[in-house]
Parts: C-alpha cells; structure tokens; sequence
C-alpha cells in the first residue's frame, strides 16, 4: 500500500460514504410516497440491505466468502424477538423458556443491542475456530454454522420458541429506525474498512502470502472482521424482527441466505458501495417482481407476471453477474467522483486464496 | 437380533448416500467444485417419475436419468465451464445459484406440496427370516449399489476415459499437456454423476415417495457432509464417507428415542467443521488443490 493510498484526505472519505448514504436516504424518504404494501417492502429493503452490509464486513475486506451469516441474524432476531415480547404473554405461550428469559422483557433500543450484542459474541466464538479457513473449506464450515444454529433454534425450547414462531413483537421498526439502521450499519463498515484493521484485512485478501511477510496477522484480522460482521449481523436481524411483528426459524435460514449472498455478488462483493447497491437494486428488483405478479401498468402496458418467480428471476440474475461481470454491478469499487480514477484502484480479478 | 435388524437397514441406507456421495466426490475430484446443485439432480428426477407416473416403470426410470443427465450437462455448459479459471469461492457461489434457481422453478412448477412419486412400492414389502424382516428395497440398494461403485471402480481402472479422468484428477495440467481432453473428462463425470443421481432417487423413491422442492437438497447435505467427513480428494474415500454417513444416521434413528435425535443435525454438521479444522490438508489443502480443469 502506498502512503498516499492509506492517509486518504477527509474529502475522499466523504465522497465514498456520500453514495452509500444518499441511496440509503433516497430509499427512505422515497417510502413516505407509496402506499402502505409497497412502504413496507422498502423498509425492508433498507434492512435486508443492512444485512448485506454486515456480510460484506467480513467477505467483502478479507475474500473468504461466508454462507453462515445469516446464523447470527438469526441469534439477533430471536434474542430481540423473544425479548421483546410482554412477559406476561411469554409464560403461558412459551412456559418451557429458562427463566431469566421468560421472566423479563426490553425494549426497543435494548433489544437492538442485545440483538449485537449476542450475534457478534456468537460470531467471536465460531470465528476463534472457523478463520483460520478459506476458500471452499470455508464456504463448506460456515454453511455447517448455518445447519447448527437453525437445528438448535428450531429444537431447544429454553431459550427459543422451537418450531413455532414468536409472536408480538413490538413493530418499531418504520421508515427511521430502518433508515437509521442501514447508515449506522455503512458507518460502521466504513470506519472499519478504512481503520488500519481494515486495511490490513484488505491487503491479506489482495495477496496473503505478501501480507504475512510484512507482519500482518492474518487470522487475528480475519477474527476481528468476523466478530464485528457477526455483530452488525446481530443487530440487523434484531432490526428486522422489529419490522415483522413475529419470526419463526424458517424466516433466517437458506432463502435469507441466498437472498443476501446474491445481493452482495450482484453489487459487487469488494466494495462496501457494491453491498448497499446490490441491495437496493435485488430488493427493488424483488418489489418489481413481487407487484407484477400482481399485475403492473408499465408505460401504459399492463404487465402479469406468473406467481413466485421473483427467487427465479433473482438466480438468473446472480449468475448472469457472475459470468457476465464477476466483480458485480459496481465493479468492486467504491463510488468516486467523474475524474478522479487512480491506477492503483484495479486489482487483478479475483485469485483463489490461499 | 433387533441390533442385526438395524443394521442391515443401516447398510441399505449407506448404500444410498454412498451413490450421492460418488456423484459428488467424482466432480470435485475432476473440477475441483464442489456441487451445491447435486442434489437439484434428483429433484429434477423425481419430479420427472411424477409426471410420468402410469408409463411402464422400465420407460420412467429411462426418462428420469435422461431427464437428470440433461439437467446435469446443462448444468456443466451453462454455469460451470465459463467459470473453469475463477476461484473455487465462485463456483461455489455459482452451485448455490444454480441449486437455488432450480429450486424455484420447481417450487413455482409443482408447488412446495409434495407430489407423489408412486415407483416400485412394492419393494416396500418384506420376507423374513427367523426374527429378521427384510424388504426387498434393502436387498435392492445393497446390489445395485455395489453394482454401481464397482462399475465405477472398473470404469475408472480399465477405460481410456476412466484413467484420463483419474490422470485430470491427480494433476490436471500435466493431464493436458499429455493430451487429455478437458471438455470429453468433465462432460463424462457429469454424466456418471447424473447415472449415480438417477440411482439413489429410483432407490429413495419407494421409501421417501413424495418429491418437494427440498427432496434432493436434504439427501444432498448429508451426502455432502459424508464426502468431507470421508475426504473429497478420492471418489473412493469419498465414498466410504457417504455410506459411513447414511449408516450412521440411519443407526442413531433406530438407537435413540426422538427426544434424544433433534440435535443430529447439530452433530453431523460439528464433525465437518471439525473434519474441516483437524484434517484441512487430507481434504481440500492438496498441493495442487486450485488447479482444476
């Protein structure tokens, strides 16, 4: 890395974050437009979008991508989601619950701590184990967390609501709380992608061998982004229950997995700008999708799309990205302004790490 | 005589996961991916016995496995072999895709209620000998198994194409540069991979007769856990590992109460992070673990 690259001047760090931020604000303001159904579906944009972030913490700065992600939305949203409803109503709904769970209740901003709090402890202890692989062996273990967490959610009637779903959960999250949600989650990510945390991750991810031959401590990073991912992680999926009103163990497994991993390849799995963009984008897309089922008047044309083809269209779509344009729509990069590219920007495509 | 009971269906049912886990093994042995799609394979084939369901069985079974080797060649075509230089994370991401999409358009096709598959039920019935009640479905898994690895074994032994894939396996480079052809060696392990498919799924059928969008997926997971457990690098360890996960399995369910089994799923999955952790270099850490074809 060069010195010029790493002291970056407070203006480029205010235009990198202003792409993220403004689509996060144009997104949310837009909702106050649409009606009810289509409010809801934006709100969930902004927070699906903010789980793509969490993931993009961890494989977007060190390479190894991470099919357990969803696991710590999952821990979050249960922990808020079962903290977060009345106890009263808990001790006869779910009378098994340990009792410091069944006793007690949060609430709002509590919960959305507990909510980090539990998915970045959750991701430290896996992680302790599990960064020290890459590649496919990494992809396979974080796939194996995923089967862990949901068998243990859907079975362990102490701490959960097993295989039914947990019902009245307090709806705060609207249009604020998820705006709010999604810039605290792209300012975390910044401040950590651009820490020297970060950039010490990144230079692991360009070239490993180079950076432990000048001292970076490649699984310490890797831990570090780990545990914070698995927190941003936590806090989403205790945003997101927030906005479902209930959530059962179904609802933070393969689909919210794949949903989010094509998020993040189709943005662009390199730049933090590539997360929220693949968000946004697959969520609108998913909208589109979802209200042409319906039927929809585009330009004057009545469009019907057959029922539940949006995960169809949503596939395609990921790996036409893959083959077509592997870096994602934004190319791995964060946004710049007209003018200012620098030679030092483009990596060569993606190498199998180590 | 209950525990020799047991064990017999606990050879049936390794049987099974064993032709998965070849399937799975032999791609990753050749192409260095591993398939999150393999088991789309035997949806795609079980769904084709439902469609097909009044057709002689002989004609069902024939159109399922070329149902299976199309879906398995388009497969290879379409998603794969543009990616033959990219990281093994993206083919991974790319499998995952594929498994996904296949997944959707049959949930959208046949909905997500479970269609019957209605083949050979009558391999359900059973004979017994003194306290032992064998079906004849046992019998049938346990010979068209061993039938098929041991076709697999000569194939790979004795054929050309056999030992150009065992010579792409070992070293795909110096395989090339002594003349094996990469497209003809991937082509004919994804068709091996689809005969394997095709097999367990006629042999699944009568004793898991309704086919979902999840069908194969299921199989396709534990198999998969067996292939990393017993070790990718060789179809035969792989192998070994696919049946040791179906014995397994099948011999907790019939040793433990349902109280006791919730948290299997749990275990399985801690042995491959585990397997994956204590033994990275028996599996996936070979020298040349990133050169594939």
């Amino acid at each position: 890395m060069d010195r010029r690259r790493s002291r970056l001047e407070p203006g480029r760090h205010l235009v990198r974050l202003a792409g993220p931020v403004a689509l996060t604000l144009v997104v949310g303001l837009a909702s106050s437009a649409f009606s009810d159904s289509v409010q809801l579906q934006l709100h969930t944009a902004l927070v699906t979008t903010a789980m793509v972030v969490g993931l993009y913490v961890f494989s977007g700065n060190s390479g190894i991508v991470s099919f357990g992600h969803i696991s710590f939305v999952g821990v979050g949203a249960f922990a808020a989601g079962i903290m977060s409803m009345p106890a009263p109503q808990k001790a006869t709904v779910f009378p098994e619950l340990f009792g410091f769970i069944r006793d007690h209740d949060l609430g709002n901003v509590t919960s959305l701590a507990l909510g980090a709090l539990l998915g970045g402890l959750f991701a430290l202890v896996v992680g302790t184990a599990l960064v020290r692989l890459s590649g496919l062996a990494a992809g396979i273990a974080t796939f194996a967390v995923l089967g862990i967490t949901r068998n243990v959610l859907r079975n362990w009637a102490s701490v959960g609501p097993g295989a039914k779903a947990i019902p009245s959960i307090p709806q705060t999250t609207g249009r604020t709380q998820a705006t709010i949600a999604l810039l605290v989650c792209i300012g975390v990510a910044y401040a950590y992608q651009a820490s020297p945390w970060g950039r010490r991750l990144r230079a692991s991810r360009d070239d490993a061998a180079a950076a432990r031959g000048i001292g970076i401590g490649v699984y310490k990073e890797r831990l570090i982004a780990f545990a914070l991912s698995g927190s941003v992680a936590g806090f989403t999926g205790a945003v997101y229950v927030h906005l479902l009103g209930s959530v059962s163990v179904d609802q933070v497994y393969l689909e919210l997995t794949f949903l989010t991993l094509a998020m993040l390849v189709v943005g662009g799995i390199d730049s933090l700008w590539g997360a929220v963009v693949g968000g946004v984008f697959v969520s609108l897309l998913n909208s589109l999708l979802f209200e042409g089922e319906k039927g929809l008047s585009i330009v004057g044309i009545d469009v019907t799309l057959p029922a539940s083809s949006s995960n169809i269209v949503i596939a395609l779509v990921m790996g036409i990205v893959i083959l077509v344009r592997p870096r994602g729509l934004t190319g791995g990069r964060e946004l710049r302004l007209p003018g200012t590219r620098r030679q030092s920007a483009r990596r060569a495509p993606v190498t199998p790490e180590g | 005589m209950k525990y020799v009971q047991y064990l017999i269906d606990a050879v049936a049912l390794g049987s099974l996961y064993a032709l998965v886990a070849l399937g799975i093994g032999l791609i990753f042995g050749v192409m260095r991916i591993v398939n999150l799609a393999h088991g789309e394979l035997l949806m795609a084939g079980g769904y084709t016995l439902y469609e097909t369901d009044g057709w002689p069985a002989i004609v069902r079974v024939l159109t399922a496995l070329a149902v299976v080797i199309v879906v398995a060649l388009l497969m290879e075509r379409l998603a794969l072999r543009p990616l033959r230089h990219a990281s093994p994370t993206t083919t991974l991401v790319m499998t995952f895709a594929v498994s996904f999409l296949l997944r959707s358009i049959a949930q959208k096709r046949w909905s997500a209620q479970g269609k019957s598959m209605n083949l050979f039920t009558d391999l359900n019935r059973a004979f017994t000998i003194g306290e032992l009640r064998i079906k004849y479905l046992t019998i049938a898994a346990v010979v068209v198994g061993a039938v098929l690895l041991g076709a697999v074994t000569v194939f790979l032994d004795r054929t050309d194409l056999g030992l150009q894939m065992r010579a792409a396996a070992s070293d795909v480079r110096i395989a090339q540069a002594l003349g094996v052809r990469t497209n003809h060696v991937v082509v004919g392990a994804f068709v091996i991979a689809g005969i394997l498919a095709t097999a367990a799924l006629v042999l699944f059928a009568p004793q898991r007769p309704v086919v979902t969008p999840d069908f194969g997926l299921q199989i396709a997971i534990l198999a998969l856990v067996g292939v990393v457990v017993g070790g990718m690098d060789k179809p035969s360890s792989a192998t070994l590992g696919g049946f040791f996960i179906g014995f397994a399995n099948s011999m907790v369910f019939s040793l433990l109460p349902k109280g006791q089994r919730v948290f299997l799923d749990s275990a399985l999955y801690g042995l491959v992070i585990v397997v994956l952790l204590v033994r990275p270099s028996g599996l996936f850490q070979r020298e040349n673990v990133t050169s594939r074809l």
